[in-house]
């Protein structure tokens, strides 16, 4: 079921195709991806990030990549893990003894890159959150608002974002974020 | 904007963010089949509402997840101090306090300027 790299053609990802921004930020819907929703209590977070293959933070708003997944720090016992390379991640977390809920849902996110000098402005026209770079470094992520909606952002690099969204809210915050790319122009 | 420290992600965030769950430090009764109605309908339904100082349940909805508890002023709206869930009944540090007397006296409220519904 999440094993995307398996059936690439079977599912149309919400935003295929949409593309926008303006001359300061880039707007792109992200490749398909295999989503976890991760639970887990502290004693069990070792021998979870050695099944996963990837040290899942424990330090608000960070986040950790490695073999291809990222893992993002959503709550003291809570992360949303993203695979976008090889897949088996929710075969390696049922293969993992320690206690904890693992949720599949790759298909109920999608994600939309913001790129450019005006990402961050772009993102802010929505986003209520500090994303100066001392307050929201490269790496750093988390689970906030943009308008109505509640996002995931990560800062994958100093003028680049990756915003997780609910695929049936993509539409809504595609077009939010298009009109931020706009006025980051002017 | 308000913005409320939020004690698991350990900085202050957008009001957006919140939600507010009602009073806090209510303890559920531990037999509660064997209560009174009376007792039930104290545990159950009343609240103090005060006004002023108050000790509230609230949670960092689009964030963490978590729900925390905040000392609040209901007068001025000043968050006091915000810890984590489970903590009993923190003290308001000293300095807050003053600092929340001294807004309290030239805060603009309804009751301010309608009369003394105090
Ligand atoms: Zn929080």
């Amino acid at each position: 079921m999440a094993d995307l790299a398996l059936t690439p053609a079977t599912r149309t990802l919400p935003l295929s195709g949409a593309h926008g921004g303006s001359s300061v930020a880039r707007l792109e819907p992200a490749a398909a991806a295999a989503r976890l929703s991760l639970r887990a209590r502290p004693e069990d977070v070792e021998a979870l990030s050695t099944a996963l293959g990837i040290a899942l933070p424990v330090k608000p708003k960070t986040s950790a990549s490695a073999n291809g997944r990222t893992a993002l720090w959503l709550g003291p016992d809570e992360w949303l893990v993203i695979d976008e390379g090889q897949g088996g991640l929710l075969q390696a977390a049922k293969d993992c003894a320690a206690p904890h809920s693992a949720t599949d849902v790759s298909h109920r996110n999608t994600a939309i890159l913001v790129s450019g000098p005006g990402a961050q402005q772009t993102i802010n026209s929505g986003c209520p959150l500090d994303l100066s770079l001392t307050a929201f470094p490269v790496g750093a992520c988390a689970r906030t608002l943009l308008g109505k909606v509640e996002i995931v952002l990560l800062r994958t690099e100093q003028d680049a974002f990756r915003v997780e969204v609910w695929r049936s809210f993509s539409g809504y915050a595609f077009g939010l974020l298009a009109e931020g790319a706009r006025d980051a122009a002017l | 904007m308000l913005l409320i420290h939020c004690p698991y992600c350990e900085e202050d965030r957008s009001e957006l963010e919140f939600r507010w769950a009602g009073e806090a430090h209510i303890a559920r009764p531990d037999a509660i089949s064997e209560i009174s109605d009376e007792e039930f309908a104290e545990y159950f339904f009343l609240r103090n509402n005060e006004k002023g100082l108050t000790y509230e349940r609230w949670r960092h909805m689009h964030g963490c997840g978590r729900f925390f508890n905040a000392a609040r002023d209901t007068v001025s709206d000043r968050f006091l101090m915000t810890y984590k869930a489970g903590l009993p009944k923190q003290p308001i540090p000293v300095a807050e306090e003053r600092a929340a007397a001294a807004e309290e006296k030239t805060v603009e409220t309804w009751e301010a300027t309608e009369g003394d519904a105090r």
